[in-house]
């Protein structure tokens, strides 16, 4: 069986007729080729596939692809400017080293995206909590919780 | 001159492609005509494998082939090597159970790889492999290092009856002896150090391609040496090293895990070649937690024995180490070379001795994990300075600096020698960062809220820049264990720059840049760094060991400097002078008052219309191999302050502050950074991770992140990290390397403070992962 | 996964009429648990039938003394609600610990419930608060509704469409939560009401139960000291890799005392 499905993709419409059980990752990875989501374990906890669902952080490797019909979805590769310009939350995390390896990263910076966007304060105690659903094996955190931070309050300016 | 590189925190580089998405992982490899591999494990710790039927996967749909360990054996497909052997006590060598990809005739540990099936969709191949019927005889297993010389224990391998790889033994048993029994006191700890999961966030994965045309295989794989993934990988498929080319492109961490070579690269190469299409194998987290190489796994018994006042005077130390089922590639040095040789820490105990004894299980093989060896040095030494301080009534950094080494070159007892060191300076500054004249205030506050408040030292040192190849060989490695790097002027002045030390997040791209920038003179941006294929860099022996900038960066210097060298006798024809008056600096060869700018010497050398041909090739691009003269001694003071919830036993982090000596800084913000990601597992260690397998049927219980605990943001402090800089004495850039500090000096610096925090109930020790229902039974037990 | 057909039907009765028709169906809601057993391939249903466009099943009402929340409602939308955190600040705390941020922006209260997994926070609040399931056939006491491990009242082909919790006149949650999992070790849910005290536990055995010795002793003094000494024997408890049944014991009164306190101080949760 196939589905058709027509979804916003980074601005831009897509169509395409899917196997149901085609997860989002795999949807965005394979499909569409936008290969900056990431698949870091199979319970839904490591967060690297972070994308935003109609704004919303959510773990695409949780949730079907033909769950997101009709919907917007963002990506890591649709969040910097037309020009290549990082977005702040993205300047961020290279100006205070929110990164090593950067396999964990896009799940982080569009996690931190929406934290950024749905708190009004943030004390590095909100951050470290609302980072609950990323996990990070280089960086200890330290200089995520910097980033985030930094990249919160650039982005209210 | 433009402003030094070296030194600064210069941010990084490589950081524009990972934030934008556009970094390439393995799994992000797509190649035309990829097929795609599933692999079939064994749900037994421990059976025989009487059939495996695969007819019917055979002809499942879409599915391209199916492979077993006989096919492998058919085609002459040989095991896994070991990269070290050690001898063992009677002078026989270490057993080396044959570790073939897939299973022949028995398994040895769930998720062991027992058939291969490809397809043209992953839907395909798993359908298929449901497909496969086994016939399984299962025989009793057993896991713990505790059960494995008990009479009816199962034997793992038959050349090893008693389940022993080796016994191992370093020091002077009889001097140790003759302390113990003149000591005024002796301190004596059992622990386990607790068995990890590596978890690198990106699982393992792999692309391999065969080229019928040019009978030449291409293996795109997570490693963190894809020289030596070649070197073993092509012996153990037999295919010529120059047939096989190894590409490790963005590698998404390591931590050790992504040195070795793996089962199930090897066999998706080797079945490129035979189905003559690429193969794409990518491990699910659940596989990376069954068959990425665990690490650590130690029981140990350890003693003490000191003077009235304090004094060290022998150490004596009987370690059982868990190899798993099968040697991994580094396996064997971890506990005996990378271990035992660091019992003497940051003291001038005179007499040590420790005894190793490997043994086989039914568990995943166990390798090098961050820190390897030193980490549980470390616990073993500092676990016992703090227990026999608390016991002799001596203040605890008191009893450290009584025993400090303070003169160097110091040669331990244990093989190594130290160049340098300043063991003081760190210290000092841990006490004042960490505010330890502080701390009884802040425990009496502690307690008004319910809760226990303890600190913890640990003074650690390791032994990177791995390693001196004529020790490492004395001591039993295959391998020589340099470094190599190329550095090629291209015509225009710009240079790129090959080198064997792979990056999978310590940023070598914008360290090594530094180094290179300021050693030639040049814009940090007209340099490249180039590694990670073996197509394109010459040799490398690759990253681990926290080995990179002290072997790799001195490499990439040696080479730098015959470019200077080259670049002088050009401009000595240029500037009509000899060329021991031709200088070299800011980037100008100057002679006679007159000067040559690097780019023109470039220029000169790829277009020599005018220049010494008759004496000097031209082009300008020099190679060189640097094999450390020892190794280099990181060392530092670690204290953490703990709180504990009384009525739960939770454990919190209430402080941590590492002051760390890795000699010369390049990139201090990069250095931080890797301070903070070694404490965050040193952490995890000690609070909340811990690998554990059913005890009878050997079951993995802890496969996925539902059940294994990782650090994450909630549960960590910001730490307060800082840098002492004593140079090391035998490389140029006296650097001593900084990757596995953290997870070195955490976890006995947590374990400390939790005693601490505990001790005036009673409780003297708390085991790994210090849980809170551990804690809490701690406290219950001291009730009684 | 293996091969399931999909649905989105737009209205419950075309998602009743569905689940009848197609053997072997299941509803779809949030996800959060269901996609990772069909990832392992340890559930294959037949078909799918997608909820996430049945209007009907949205929808925060704060009417009179109580809040209603249809069944796919994310528990993110109900920590954030301000009706929600009006009415029972203890739920939107409760919904705020859930799993993690972004499991908080997919999961919906009507799948946690229908799952039941013995370690969820939701049914200590459904069952502490004496909520009622309605479904679309009928409303069922929370008491009658959690039935043993991942087992509820539901029949066949019925679709919980939204939960009504009579608002208490205070309550809190207190969860020692797994730090690998993120679900409870022992989450205790208590509440007071005109009904009276109730005191429902999550994470410790096979489903979510109530411990009724702590309800008389809170009814008469509703202070962390009535209950310092109930505990809940270990012999049903359950004892795995992160706790013991003895530690989950001890837990249950600490956890319950925690919550009694916070309810006590206006705090919702620990």
């Amino acid at each position: 069986m196939t589905v058709s499905i027509s979804l916003s993709v980074n601005g831009r419409t897509i169509s395409a007729d899917i196997d149901p059980r085609t997860l989002l990752v795999q949807f965005l990875r394979e499909h569409l080729r936008l290969t900056g989501t990431h698949v870091g374990c199979d319970t839904a906890q490591c967060g690297a596939c972070t994308v935003h669902l109609n704004g919303r952080a959510v773990k695409s490797c949780n949730i079907l692809a033909v769950q997101a019909a009709r919907a917007e979805v963002t990506t890591i590769e649709g969040i910097s400017g037309a020009n290549g310009d990082l977005h702040p939350m993205q300047a961020a995390f290279r100006e205070h080293h929110g990164l090593q390896c950067g396999f964990c990263t896009p799940g982080f910076v569009m996690n931190a995206i929406d934290v950024a966007q749905r708190n009004t304060s943030l004390t590095e105690e909100t951050i470290r909590a609302e980072l609950d659903g990323n996990l990070c094996r280089c960086t200890g955190y330290h200089n995520i919780v910097k980033a985030v931070q930094s990249g919160a309050a650039a982005m209210k300016k | 001159m433009a402003t030094p590189n070296i030194g600064q925190s210069i941010k990084r580089r490589e950081d524009y492609r990972f934030l934008t998405g556009t970094g390439t992982y393995v799994d992000d490899v797509v190649l035309a005509g990829q097929t795609y591999a599933v692999f079939v494990r064994s749900p037994h710790a421990h059976a025989k494998v009487n059939a495996i039927r695969a007819a019917k996967a055979q002809s499942a749909a879409g599915v391209v082939a199916v492979f077993t360990g006989d096919d492998l054996a058919a085609s002459k497909v040989g095991g896994l090597p070991c990269g070290w052997l050690i001898t063992d006590v009677n002078g026989q060598p270490m057993k080396e159970p044959p570790h073939p990809p897939l299973a022949q005739g028995k398994v040895r540990y769930v998720g062991e790889a027992v058939a291969l099936v490809i397809a043209e969709t992953l839907n395909q191949a798993k359908d298929a492999a449901e497909l496969i019927e086994i016939d399984y005889e299962t025989l009793p297993a057993v896991v713990h290092v505790a059960d494995v010389r008990k009479p009816n224990a199962a034997v793992v391998h038959d050349i090893a009856p008693d389940n022993t790889c080796y016994v191992w033994a370093i020091g002077d048993k009889a001097a140790v002896e003759k302390a113990f029994a003149a000591a005024h006191h002796v301190t004596t700890l059992e622990f386990l150090n607790n068995r990890l999961i590596p978890n690198a966030i990106e699982p393992r994965a792999a692309v391999a391609s065969y080229s019928r045309g040019d009978d030449e295989y291409t293996l795109y794989t997570t490693s963190q040496n894809p020289h030596v993934e070649r070197l073993l990988a092509s012996g153990v498929i037999g295919v010529p090293e120059h047939k096989l080319r190894v590409i490790a492109p963005d590698v998404g961490g390591g931590f050790g895990s992504k040195i070795f070579v793996y089962a199930e690269e090897t066999a998706i190469t080797w079945a490129a070649g035979r189905v003559n299409r690429p193969i794409k194998w990518t491990a699910e987290r659940s596989e990376s937690f069954l068959t990425d190489a665990h690490g650590r796994d130690h029981a140990t018994k350890a003693e003490l024995a000191l003077d009235k006042d304090g004094k060290f005077l022998a150490m004596r130390v009987t370690t059982t180490a868990n190899m798993g089922a099968y040697l991994s590639t580094f396996a064997s040095c971890v506990p005996t070379i990378l271990y035992a040789t660091l019992l003497a820490g940051q003291y001038t105990t005179p007499a040590i001795y420790c005894e190793v004894t490997a043994v086989f299980t039914n568990t995943a093989p166990v390798d090098a994990y961050r820190g390897a060896g030193r980490p549980e040095a470390t616990y073993v030494v500092e676990r016992l300075v703090d227990t026999a301080a608390r016991e002799m009534k001596i203040d605890r950094a008191e009893i450290r600096r009584r025993n400090f080494i303070r003169e160097f070159p110091y040669q331990t007892p244990v093989a190594l020698c130290y160049d340098t060191g300043n063991y003081d300076a760190t210290l000092d500054e841990a006490l004042t960062v960490a505010d330890v004249a502080g701390f009884a205030a802040r425990r009496t506050e502690a307690e008004k809220r319910g809760k226990l408040r303890g600190l913890g030292y640990c003074a650690y040192i390791e032994a990177c820049g791995i390693a001196p190849s004529n020790i490492a060989g004395a001591l039993g490695a295959r391998a020589g264990l340099y470094e190599a790097a190329q550095v090629r002027v291209n015509p225009t002045g710009s240079v790129t720059v090959f080198t064997g030390s792979h990056a999978h997040g310590q940023g070598h791209e914008t360290t090594f840049a530094q180094v290179v920038a300021d050693r030639l003179g040049i814009p940090i941006e007209n340099v490249n760094i180039v590694h990670g294929d073996t197509g394109r860099v010459l040799f490398g022996m690759g990253t681990y060991g926290s080995r990179s900038l002290a072997v790799g960066g001195t490499a990439i210097v040696k080479a730098v400097d015959k470019v200077i060298d080259k670049g002088k006798k050009i401009a000595a024809y240029l500037l009509e002078a000899s060329e021991s008056d031709v200088e070299f600096r800011n980037g100008s060869f100057e002679a006679r008052g007159r000067s040559k700018t690097f780019g023109e010497i470039a220029l000169a050398a790829y277009v020599p219309h005018h220049y010494p041909l008759e004496k000097l090739e031209p082009g300008l691009d020099e190679t060189a191999f640097y094999d450390p003269t020892n190794f280099t001694f990181p060392a530092g003071t670690h204290i953490c302050e703990v709180e504990i919830d009384r009525q739960t036993g939770e454990t919190r982090i209430a402080s941590f502050t590492a002051i760390d000596d890795f000699g010369k800084v390049v990139n201090p913000m990069i250095v931080e950074g890797q301070v903070h990601g070694g404490l965050a597992q040193g952490i995890g260690q000690a609070l909340l991770e811990g690998c554990v397998y059913d005890p009878e049927s050997g079951q993995l219980l802890t496969g996925s992140y539902m059940d294994y605990a990782m650090p994450r943001a909630d549960e960590l402090p910001s730490f307060k990290v800082g840098l002492k800089e004593t140079p090391c004495t035998h490389n140029p850039l006296g650097v001593k390397g900084c990757g596995e500090a953290g997870a070195i000096g955490a976890p006995a610096a947590v374990m400390n403070a939790i005693v601490d925090a505990l001790s005036p109930l009673g409780v003297h020790d708390v085991a790994m992962p210090a849980t809170a229902e551990r804690v809490w039974r701690a406290m219950q037990d001291a009730k009684r | 996964m293996y091969p399931f057909e999909y649905h989105r039907p737009a209205t419950l009765k075309e998602a009743v009429s569905l689940l009848r028709k197609i053997e072997d169906s299941k509803v779809l809601s949030g996800g959060q648990s269901l996609i990772p057993a069909l990832k392992f391939r340890l559930s294959s249903p037949a078909a799918l039938i997608d909820l996430g466009g049945v209007e009907e099943l949205r929808g925060i009402k704060l009417e009179g003394a109580t809040l209603t929340i249809g069944a796919m409602i994310r528990h993110a939308e109900v920590a954030s609600s301000p009706d929600v955190m009006s009415g029972i600040p203890a739920l939107a705390k409760l919904a705020a610990g859930i799993g993690d941020r972004q499991v908080r922006n997919s999961g919906t209260l009507g799948g946690a419930i229908g799952f039941n997994d013995p370690a969820a926070d939701y049914p200590a609040a459904v069952l502490g608060l004496g909520a009622v399931v309605h479904t679309n056939k009928r409303a069922i006491k929370a008491d009658k509704f959690f039935t043993g491990l991942y087992q509820n009242a539901l029949r066949p082909a019925e679709i919980i469409t939204s939960i009504a919790f009579p608002l208490p006149k205070r309550a809190a949650y207190a969860k020692f939560r797994n730090p690998a999992s993120r679900f409870a070790i022992v989450g205790v849910f208590v509440s007071e009401s005109t009904d009276g005290v109730r005191v429902a536990v999550t994470g410790a055995a096979s489903c979510v139960f109530r411990v009724k010795q702590m309800e008389k002793k809170l009814a008469k003094n509703f202070a962390p000291e009535a209950i310092a000494r109930v505990h809940v024997p270990p012999d049903n408890l359950n004892s795995d890799l992160h706790a013991s049944a003895e530690y989950r014991s001890h837990l249950i009164t600490v956890m319950a005392q925690r919550a009694v306190q916070a309810a006590l101080a206006g705090q919702a949760t620990t």
